[in-house]
């Protein structure tokens, strides 16, 4: 199988920590987050200890260490959306799929993202599922969503 | 050259040397500054800002752990403004601590704690959510508590400036930040080697070693067990400083008259396994030469440089001694020789040694320690824990009378006994090899060559026709730079030794939290100088050695030896 971490490694050859940030979003870009195998990869080709390697990529809310969920929510926290009450959307939500945002539940269905504004403030407080724009959400509106997408997930796999 | 100049310090001049920092020019002149995340010879990080001073012409306050001194400069070192700052550090640190100093290891030697005596923090100012984190207990050795962490980040710096290990690193940020593991794992799957540094410059309870108290206290318990005890060498010229002892004074006859009061049913001194390692790994090693093995041979005493190696340089594992360490080899001929001497089952012996290291207390678990299924070795107690569990028998030990150890096992040579300083085990080594290879014994016995606190030393040693050269360093950051030297094509050394511990054993991951430099020197001459001063040298002089030759194990690397005293490593896959 070829392996993404690899190939991208390739384009770096001879490369020091400067290239760390870079690699790290590539990979997160091919693969969709940052796993442990890639970490050791990226740390055998830079000579850079894991522990280094978690320690930047934690630094930056950008990164992530699990895949993505089947369907990936992305929570906008900019200015209109949270003068508009995401906070308590997003803590609703993550109280609702007891996941925190950064991470994916267990059975993978779900993955939660907070981003700065995404270009959307005339429907804030806006969420964005798989590409998908949900507008005006609310600590209501954000459990029936998911639990369609829920309901969506049950019904392909009958 | 020196460029000294004056520097104005609280309305008094002082004298300045050109390079150095501002807190390095206080402490000479007998100022103290309060410091959290400085240590001495790394470079500042200014992480805490505990050691600021008022710079009184721009009116700033300035990080003196990191600052150099300049002319003209004017400060203030405990202005209202500096302890302010200095106080509302504190408190802030306080505010998301949790508050049970009652229960904590570090009671009454925390520097947290003194700091915000020193700084008369009397009332609690500012609340803040105290931090919940969980505690990290899947190591064999060290216990990580986040939740007590101030982020000063000694432990990040020693664990990869010292050891060249960074198992540990910032994780997070902001408010978020902890110190933590690769992808927050467990220690016990990380590439931590176990060597308890981070324990010995951690300020507060963060960091300890774990603890095996019940279950020693239960064997002690248990008529039907025999509970003996083995202590390292280092043991005895360490433990004095956890009574507030001076450093380095050998109290190894009140040690063993302590451990007798408090049930132990035998005492064995560790240096006598020392001296039997030193008789199997001499033999190794004039093997090797001889017969064209795997060159340079590398020690094995240390478990945290094996581990290391497994870890980092398994194309070294080849080049370690096959010797069992001093503690396991003691085991092992506790439970084996001991145990028939006294018609004993080894299941009915509990094994106790007393190490100056955390790294032990993982060495002793492994599997490759044990003989027919039984660990040589039960449970470990660090020099610090040895001074507690003396206090909780309540053994009062400036009224007892010194003892000698039991015998066999008791008696050792001194070059078993310097094994404790980074050196010694290289300098017995050559003592036994040389008389081996000559029938003459070496001159004076000593090689100053290979003692001191120094990163590297090498040297070469003429015996008879054969020149070796050999090689010891400490910390295992040095140990990587050498090995690389050799991967790079060096030939013409022939054996090393290497110690995680800076200054070897005596400045091991269990000893007395909150010595300096000099309490590490006296241990070390203390070590030397009975050295000096006792007539038994050379290990293979040793009469128990001599005896448990004859009637138990043969020859050195013969059957039995191999059995009971040898063992071999494997690449290890951890998270590194
Ligand atoms: S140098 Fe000594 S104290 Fe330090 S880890 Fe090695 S054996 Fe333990
Ligand atoms: S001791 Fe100077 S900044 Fe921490
Ligand atoms: S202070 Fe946190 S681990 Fe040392």
């Amino acid at each position: 199988m070829e392996d993404k971490t690899i190939n991208i490694l390739e384009q770096y050859p001879n490369s020091g920590n400067d290239s760390l940030i870079p690699i790290l979003q590539e990979v997160q870009d091919a693969e969709g987050y940052i796993s442990e195998k890639s970490v050791i990869k990226i740390g055998k080709h830079l000579d850079i200890p894991s522990s280094k390697i978690f320690g930047v990529a934690t630094f930056y809310n950008q990164f992530r260490f699990q895949p993505l969920g089947k369907y990936h929510i992305q929570i906008c926290r900019g200015t209109a959306c949270h003068v508009l009450g995401s906070a308590t959307v997003l803590s609703t939500l993550e109280k609702h799929l007891k996941l925190k945002a950064g991470e994916t539940s267990r059975d993978g269905l779900f993955s939660i993202e907070v981003v700065a504004c995404i270009g959307a403030c005339g429907l804030a407080p806006v969420i964005c599922v798989n590409g998908k724009f949900h507008a005006k959400v609310t600590d209501k509106s954000i459990i029936e969503i998911i639990e369609n997408y829920r309901k969506e997930n049950d019904e392909s796999e009958k | 050259m020196k460029i000294n100049f004056n520097i104005e310090v609280n309305n008094q001049s002082v004298e300045a040397i050109k390079g150095e920092t501002i807190l390095d020019a206080l402490n000479r002149n007998g100022i103290k500054v309060p410091t959290l995340c400085h240590m001495k010879d790394f470079t500042p990080t200014g992480a805490c800002r505990m050691c600021v001073v008022e710079d009184e012409i721009t009116g700033k306050l300035i990080t003196s752990c990191s600052f150099p001194v300049a002319e003209g400069m004017k400060i203030k070192t405990h202005s209202p403004k500096v302890v302010e700052a200095r106080k509302t550090i504190v408190e802030l640190l306080l505010s998301n601590h949790p508050d049970d100093c009652l229960y904590c290891v570090r009671n009454r030697n925390c520097e947290l704690q003194n700091l915000s005596d020193e700084l008369q923090v009397r009332e609690r100012r500012i609340i803040g959510k105290k931090n919940n984190y969980n505690i990290d207990n899947s190591g064999v050795s060290i216990i990580r508590d986040p939740d007590k962490c101030i982020l000063c980040g000694r432990c990040v710096e020693v664990c990869e400036k010292v050891m060249g290990v960074s198992a540990i690193d910032y994780v997070n940020r902001g408010s978020q930040t902890i110190i933590g593991t690769a992808f927050n794992k467990g220690l016990n799957v990380s590439s931590c080697v176990n060597c308890g540094q981070c324990i010995m410059v951690c300020p507060t309870g963060a960091l300890t070693e774990k603890n095996h108290f019940p279950e020693i206290r239960e064997a002690l318990n248990d008529p039907a067990k025999t509970v003996v005890i083995q202590y390292a060498p280092a043991i005895s010229v360490s433990l004095a400083e956890e009574f507030g002892i001076e450093s380095g004074k050998d109290i190894n006859g009140i040690m063993n008259s302590a451990l007798r009061k408090i049930g132990f049913n035998r005492v064995f001194d560790t240096s006598f396994a020392a001296d039997l390692t030193i008789m199997e790994e001499s033999a190794e090693l004039i093997n090797r030469i001889t017969n064209n093995g795997v060159l340079p041979m590398m020690t094995s005493c240390c478990p945290a440089w094996v581990k290391y190696a497994e870890e980092f340089v398994p194309e070294f594992l080849p080049n370690i001694s096959s010797c069992k360490s001093p503690q396991q080899m003691m085991g092992s001929v506790i439970k084996n020789y001991f145990a028939k001497t006294e018609n004993l089952k080894a299941e009915d012996i509990y094994s106790v040694s007393i190490m100056p290291c955390t790294a032990k207390k993982f060495e002793a678990q492994r599997e490759e320690m044990t003989t027919h299924g039984i660990s040589d070795v039960d449970a470990v107690l660090t020099t610090r824990e040895l001074g507690q569990f003396i206090k909780l028998y309540g053994i009062d030990i400036s009224k007892i009378e010194p003892e000698v150890a039991d015998s066999p096992l008791g008696t050792r040579s001194t070059a078993g006994k310097i094994f404790g300083a980074s050196g010694g085990v290289m300098e017995a080594a050559i003592r036994t090899a040389y008389y081996k290879l000559t029938g003459k014994e070496l001159v004076k016995f000593q090689i100053p060559e290979v003692r001191g606190f120094e990163e590297r030393k090498e040297t070469k040693i003429k015996i008879g026709e054969l020149e070796i050269g050999v090689a010891v360093v400490n910390g295992l950051v040095n140990a990587k730079k050498l090995l690389t030297e050799i991967k790079e094509g060096r030939t013409d050394i022939h054996f090393i030794e290497i110690m995680a511990c800076p200054g070897g054993c005596i400045g091991g991951g269990g000893q007395h939290i909150g010595s300096n430099e000099d309490d590490l020197k006296s241990r070390m001459k203390s070590l030397y100088d009975i050295d000096t001063n006792e007539t038994l040298k050379v290990s293979h002089k040793n009469p128990e050695i001599i005896e448990i030759y004859d009637k138990f194990l043969g020859e050195p690397l013969g059957h039995k030896s191999h059995e009971l005293l040898h063992t071999n490593y494997d690449k290890r896959d951890v998270l590194r």
